[in-house]
C-alpha cells in the first residue's frame, strides 16, 4: 500500500509545508526587518525598551484574564445545570446556535443596544439610574467579548461534566459530604480538564479581538490583536506587527503549557 | 429530587439563554422597523428587506461569500480526508504525534496571526490579493478541522475489515472505495459542514488577505457597522439567522444519523455478547 500512501500524502504534506510552516517561518523572519526593509533587531528593542508596548501587552493580558474569568463564572453553573436537564443535548444545541451567527452581526447588535437611546439606556432610565455612556467604554468591550465567548466555555465544561461518573457524586453524598464539599472536592477537580480547555478556547482569542475593540471599545482598549492589525493594515509597518505577532505566539504557547494539552476547539470564532 | 419549573437553577438557565439570544432577536425585531434607527420602533414594514434585495452590490457579496465557502470547504474536505488517511497509515508514534501537532497549529492560533502570516506569505509569493488569496486561506484554515473529524472515524474502524478485504483479493483502490470510504463518510460530511460554516463565519483572516475590490459578507458588515446603523444589515442578519437554523438542522441531522448508526452497532455487539 506504500505507493498509494505516497499519492494521497502529497496534497496534505504540501499544505503543511506551505500554509503551516512557511507562514510561521515568514512571520518570525519579517519581525527582523524595519519599516524601510533593513535587517535589524530594532523591533524587539522597541518592543521591550518602550513602556508603551509593554503596557499595552500587560493591558491586553489583563483584559483577556477578566474576560476569561467573567465567562468562566457564568459558564460553569450553566454547564452544570444544563447537564442535569432532560433533553440536555437539545439545550446544548441551543447554546451553540448563537455561535453560528456571524460575530460581526452580534457586535453590530450591541452597537444598537448600547447606544445613547438604545435598550440598555432605556432600562437604566426605567430603574432610575438615568442614561449612561455605555458604548465605547472598557466595560462594554468586556461585556460583549464575554458574551461572544460564553458558548466556547460552556461546551468543554459541559462535556467534562457529562463524562463524570454519577456514582462518584452519590458516593460522596452517601459518605456525608455537604453539597459544597461534594462540589469542591469531587465535581470540580474531576471536571478541571474541561475548565482548562475552556480557558484555552477563550483566553487566546480574547487577546486578539481587534474588531470588538474598534466597534464596541471605541479604541479605548488596545489589545495585541488591535496592534497587529494596525501595523499590518494601517501603518504598513509589517516588521513591528510581526514582532508583536511573535510575542502573541509565545503567549499562546505559554498558555497551552500552563493549562496542559489543548483539546480541539469547541467551535469556530474570531 | 423533584424539580419545579420555577427552580432557581432553571431561572438561571433561562437568564443565560435570554442573554445569548436577546441581541439576535433585537436585530431581527428592528429589521421590520419602518423607521431607520435601532432604538425607536415606528411601525412594521418590509422596506429594509426590499432595499436588501434591490442592493445588487450586497447580493454579489453574498454570492461571492457562498462561492468561497462552497469551493473552499469542498477542496479542504478532499485534502483533509487524504491527509487523515495519510496520518492513519503512519506507523511511527512520534511522527504521527508531530504531524498532528502541526495539523492543530492553525486550529489554535489566533486568527490575527493566521491572517497576518498569510498576508506575508502571499505577498512573498507575489500573489495578487483578492478572490484567490481568500479562497486559498479558507482552504488552508479548514483542512485541520476536516482531519480532526475524519481521523476518529478511521481509528474507530476495525482493521480486520481491511485485512479481510485484502485477503479476499481486493486491490488497494477497492479497499479504499468499498471498505474505508463508506465507513468514514459520516466524518467526511461533518468535516464538510464544519469547514463550510468556518468559511462563512470568518472575518479576521479574510480581512487581512482580501485586498481591495473583493469582499466577503463579514468584511462588508464590519465596514458598514463602522459607519453606524443601517437597518439593511438587520434584514440581512434575520435572513442569515434563518440560514444558520437550516444549517444547524442539517448538522444535527448528520449527527443523529451518526449516533443512531453507532447505537445500532453497539446493539449488535451487545447481542453478540449475550449469545
Amino acid at each position: 500500500m506504500k505507493k498509494y500512501n505516497a499519492f494521497y500524502s502529497v496534497p496534505y504534506v504540501l499544505w503543511l509545508l506551505l500554509f503551516v510552516i512557511a507562514p510561521l517561518v515568514l512571520i518570525v523572519y519579517q519581525s527582523f526587518f524595519n519599516i524601510s526593509g533593513q535587517f535589524t533587531l530594532g523591533n524587539y528593542q522597541d518592543y521591550f525598551g518602550s513602556g508603551t508596548y509593554l503596557r499595552m501587552t500587560f493591558n491586553s493580558i489583563w483584559y483577556a484574564f477578566i474576560i476569561t474569568l467573567v465567562t468562566l463564572l457564568i459558564s460553569y453553573p450553566t454547564a452544570y445545570w444544563l447537564s442535569q436537564t432532560r433533553h440536555k443535548q437539545l439545550w446544548l444545541l441551543l447554546i451553540i446556535l448563537p455561535t453560528w451567527i456571524n460575530l460581526l452581526l452580534k457586535a453590530y447588535a450591541f452597537i444598537g443596544i448600547f447606544s445613547q437611546a438604545g435598550a440598555a439606556n432605556r432600562f437604566f432610565e426605567f430603574i432610575g439610574i438615568g442614561p449612561q455612556q455605555i458604548l465605547f467604554t472598557k466595560s462594554s468591550f468586556i461585556f460583549v467579548a464575554a458574551y461572544i465567548e460564553i458558548p466556547f466555555m460552556i461546551l468543554p465544561i459541559f462535556n467534562a461534566i457529562d463524562e463524570l461518573n454519577p456514582s462518584l457524586v452519590n458516593a460522596s453524598r452517601d459518605l456525608g459530604a455537604t453539597n459544597w464539599q461534594t462540589f469542591s472536592k469531587v465535581i470540580f477537580p474531576l471536571t478541571l480538564n474541561g475548565v482548562k480547555a475552556g480557558v484555552q478556547a477563550v483566553f487566546i482569542p480574547s487577546l486578539s479581538l481587534f474588531m470588538l475593540t474598534r466597534l464596541i471599545g471605541g479604541n479605548k482598549v488596545i489589545t495585541l490583536g488591535t496592534a497587529i492589525e494596525e501595523h499590518f493594515l494601517v501603518t504598513q509597518n509589517w516588521g513591528m506587527g510581526s514582532t508583536i505577532g511573535v510575542v502573541l505566539i509565545v503567549a499562546m504557547v505559554v498558555i497551552m503549557f500552563a493549562t496542559g494539552e489543548r483539546r480541539k476547539k469547541g467551535g469556530h470564532h474570531e | 429530587m423533584k424539580r419545579k419549573w420555577y427552580d432557581w437553577r432553571n431561572v438561571y438557565l433561562w437568564l443565560v439563554f435570554l442573554l445569548l439570544y436577546a441581541p439576535i432577536f433585537y436585530l431581527i425585531f428592528y429589521s421590520f422597523n419602518s423607521g431607520t434607527t435601532m432604538t425607536r420602533f415606528s411601525g412594521f414594514s418590509w422596506q429594509h428587506y426590499a432595499e436588501l434585495f434591490a442592493d445588487t452590490r450586497m447580493i454579489e457579496i453574498v454570492l461571492d461569500t457562498l462561492l468561497i465557502a462552497l469551493l473552499s470547504s469542498l477542496l479542504a474536505t478532499i485534502i483533509g480526508t487524504l491527509g487523515a488517511l495519510a496520518i492513519y497509515s503512519v506507523k511511527k508514534v512520534w511522527l504521527k504525534n508531530s504531524i498532528l501537532s502541526l495539523n492543530n497549529i492553525l486550529m489554535v492560533s489566533p486568527d490575527v496571526i493566521i491572517g497576518a502570516s498569510f498576508l506575508i506569505f502571499f505577498t512573498f509569493l507575489g500573489l495578487r490579493l483578492g478572490f484567490s488569496s481568500v479562497l486559498l486561506s479558507h482552504i488552508a484554515f479548514s483542512i485541520p478541522i476536516v482531519v480532526l473529524m475524519v481521523l476518529p472515524k478511521l481509528n474507530e474502524m476495525n482493521h480486520s475489515l481491511i485485512d479481510a478485504a485484502t485477503d479476499l483479493g481486493a486491490t488497494n483502490f477497492q479497499v479504499l472505495t468499498r471498505v474505508i470510504f463508506p465507513f468514514i463518510t459520516p466524518g467526511i460530511l461533518t468535516g464538510y459542514f464544519m469547514a463550510f460554516t468556518y468559511s462563512l463565519d470568518d472575518f479576521a483572516v479574510t480581512f487581512f488577505v482580501t485586498g481591495n475590490g473583493f469582499e466577503t459578507l463579514s468584511v462588508e458588515i464590519y465596514a458598514r457597522a463602522r459607519q453606524g446603523i443601517s437597518l439593511e444589515v438587520n434584514a440581512l442578519s434575520a435572513l442569515m439567522f434563518l440560514f444558520s437554523l437550516l444549517l444547524i438542522g442539517g448538522y444535527y441531522f448528520i449527527e443523529q444519523y451518526n449516533s443512531s448508526k453507532k447505537e445500532r452497532r453497539r446493539n449488535r455487539m451487545g447481542a453478540k455478547l449475550i449469545k
